[in-house]
């Protein structure tokens, strides 16, 4: 196995719940992200599936230094990445990248493109304009657009295009690691399969780790390597993206699976309906935090959470049926 | 053969701007028919004409757009001819409308009841007693539990999941014989969204409603419609069974936009649709997929295609098919 490049342990985010009244008296607290283990490999990508409110995005906010974590550690090439300081942290940053679900509000209108791709540069590195604007072209050729577009605003762009300029802002700096947020979920149909083979080539060609967030089965499943499946706040199962599609065994797993939709109307599949919405994360139910909406629940499953552990090499469950 | 409930034939739909200087043709010479109790899936991407469609159809264009020529006849009657005070009978009693954005369709300040039942109360003229039973009907109908607890909430008190269940209630409330969904559970997770898909499909049977489901998702018209309509730059470019269609698409645009489709379990390369799709305001010529089609010939950047008849119930607008099937026409007479 190749070395891990991000490794997150026991990772926790609690969020304090305060009363809305002048005294801020704490009334509980929103375990967004409750102990999640993963690693991502070098030039791997790691495909995180969840339905809303399963702390997708409070776990790359974490990653990305925008939120601290309640417990847990976050190493990266071995360490901890809430020890670094000035030019480490600075190193951290200009080597893991973002790009967000809806280019329409993540590139700022009154800047030009190829001032949007520089700014990384002029943050992080010492170069003179003309390198910049050099290594600007570049980038924008790797992401399939024509270097004199810098020159344009991100209005004159159409969705997938301006996806291709976030794209483009997020490798400009030598990254090793990019979190991707949904990055297709906006776009046209026709549009995602270009960006989604654009990403594909690049990690091919560049060698970056992708962390894919998403909710399409589908999507995630096509682009990543392996995938994680969270619901509310930990990872239930992670297993080899093709070994999931085929071989799922978490009971919500297997329900995200019969709940995705067909490629062909005589596609059938067992129907395993999941009963009610997600319980609020507020007060999440006891035990195993599925077992409220588990078709295969026990009396065990409403006292004691389940353990995460390897059912095949390299796939992991947490549930007490294994 | 059950009676035609819709047929629009035709239809064209102008956004004129400048004072006529620009005209957007968002819908250009549509045509299909809808039976009793059918389900058609209406699938293109972002500005192909989708909406606009249905917006004519329920007569609720915005300022600007204006219907310029064919027609829409719903039971024998053309609706682009109503005047408004006309429309506002056949709008909620005939047919209904399901928008994108459950928090956006409901109003905050009124209670479940009183949004679930205004269709009844004007359209089925329900008072008092009669009316709350079949508010409490209609919500047991969309699986809303202790609905007589519930209908006297406010939206906000709802998640997303069953606002957009109240939605569907207030849609069947003046009893319509078509719904038009327009992107039904685009903002829901997915399996709330299974679950609602499930419930249409249940209701749709109980009730006999035909339902247009307006889309760029073709999973769910492969689980949920019997007709698909493929529509590109204000046109249909294919329609047909939804069986015909997935098995054997014979325009390049459906074949493009079926392959773009990630399959789960499957590595496979998707094939992408190069460049973007067309600016309205200034289409290509020809046929408006030119650009961007794989298989394109000469004449398709001066001609538009006509449609070609390939089976009952299966038209495509494109020369590739036109030529294909005249020479298997050939084959045939000889």
């Amino acid at each position: 196995m190749l070395s891990p490049l991000l490794e997150v342990e026991s990772l926790t985010k609690h969020f304090a719940v305060n009363t809305g009244s002048l005294l801020h008296r704490r009334i509980g607290w929103v375990k967004a992200v409750d102990g999640i283990d993963f690693a991502i490999a070098e030039g791997e990508t790691l495909g995180v599936i969840g339905e809303s409110g399963c702390g997708k995005t409070t776990t790359s906010k974490l990653i990305l230094l925008q939120e601290r974590p309640s417990a847990g550690r976050i190493r990266f090439e071995g360490q901890d990445i809430a020890e670094f300081v000035g030019p480490a942290l600075m190193r951290y940053r200009r080597e893991v990248q973002v790009v967000f679900q809806d280019p329409y509000s993540s590139l700022s209108p009154r800047m030009r493109v190829g001032e949007i791709i520089a700014e990384p540069l002029q943050i992080h590195t010492s170069q003179t304009r003309a390198e910049q604007s050099t290594r600007v072209s570049e980038v924008l050729e790797l992401v399939g657009l024509r270097p004199d577009v810098a020159n344009l605003f991100p209005h004159e762009f159409s969705g997938g295009q301006r996806q291709r300029i976030a794209i483009a802002r997020a490798l400009v700096t030598d990254t090793r690691l990019i979190v991707l947020d949904e990055p297709v979920s906006a776009l046209d149909v026709s549009i995602r399969a270009q960006i989604m083979n654009q990403l594909e080539e690049l990690q091919q060609q560049l060698g970056v780790s992708y962390l894919f967030i998403g909710h399409d089965l589908a999507t995630v499943a096509h682009i990543s390597h392996r995938i994680a499946v969270m619901y509310l706040g930990q990872i239930v199962e992670l297993a080899d993206s093709m070994e999931l599609c085929h071989a799922p065994q978490h009971p919500y797993t297997k329900a995200l699976f019969t709940a995705a939709l067909p490629a062909h109307p005589d596609d059938k599949h067992e129907r395993l309906q999941l009963v009610g919405e997600v319980p609020s994360a507020l007060a999440p139910p006891s035990g195993c935090r599925f077992h409220s909406r588990c078709p295969h629940a026990m009396p065990r499953c409403a006292e004691e959470a389940p353990v995460r552990k390897e059912v095949a090499p390299g796939h992991t469950v947490a549930c007490h049926l294994y | 053969m059950p009676p035609l409930l819709l047929q629009v034939s035709g239809l064209q739909t102008h956004y004129v701007s400048f004072g006529g200087k620009r005209v957007v043709k968002a819908v250009d010479g549509i045509s299909f028919t809808l039976e009793a109790g059918e389900t058609l899936g209406i699938v293109g991407e972002s500005g192909c004409g989708k909406t606009t469609t249905c917006l004519s159809i329920v007569g609720l264009l915005p300022a600007g757009a204006r219907i310029a020529g064919g027609s829409i006849e719903f039971e024998g009657r053309d609706l682009t001819r109503l005047g408004a005070r006309a429309m506002r009978h056949v709008r909620g009693a005939q047919i209904a409308m399901i928008l994108q954005d459950p928090m956006a369709s409901l109003n905050p300040l009124f209670s479940i009841y009183w949004q679930v039942s205004e269709p009844a109360y004007y359209h089925r003229s329900l008072r008092g007693g009669r009316l709350r039973t079949r508010v409490g009907e209609l919500l047991r109908a969309v699986r809303i539990p202790s609905p007589a607890q519930r209908m006297r909430e406010f939206p906000h008190q709802m998640s997303g999941g069953m606002r957009q269940r109240i939605v569907g209630a207030i849609a069947l409330s003046g009893g319509p014989k078509l719904i038009i969904a327009d992107e039904p559970t685009t903002n829901l997770d997915v399996t709330i969204q299974a679950q609602y898909l499930d419930l249409l499909k249940e209701l749709q049977q109980e009730t006999g409603v035909a339902v247009i489901f307006v889309t760029h998702n073709l999973g769910i018209v492969a689980r949920m419609c019997e007709k698909l309509a493929v529509m590109y730059a204000g046109r249909i470019v294919e329609a047909g069974t939804v069986r015909e269609l997935f098995n054997n698409a014979q325009h390049p645009y459906t074949r493009a936009l079926l392959g773009s489709m990630p399959k789960l379990g499957s590595k496979e390369k998707l094939s992408a649709i190069p460049g973007q799709p067309p600016d309205l305001a200034n289409p290509p010529g020809g046929c408006a997929f030119h650009p961007r089609c794989p298989a394109a010939l000469p004449r398709c950047a001066s001609d538009q295609p006509g449609e070609t008849i390939l089976s009952p119930s299966w038209r495509a607008r494109c020369w590739l098919a036109e030529r294909q099937a005249r020479e298997r026409d050939a084959v045939a007479i000889a």
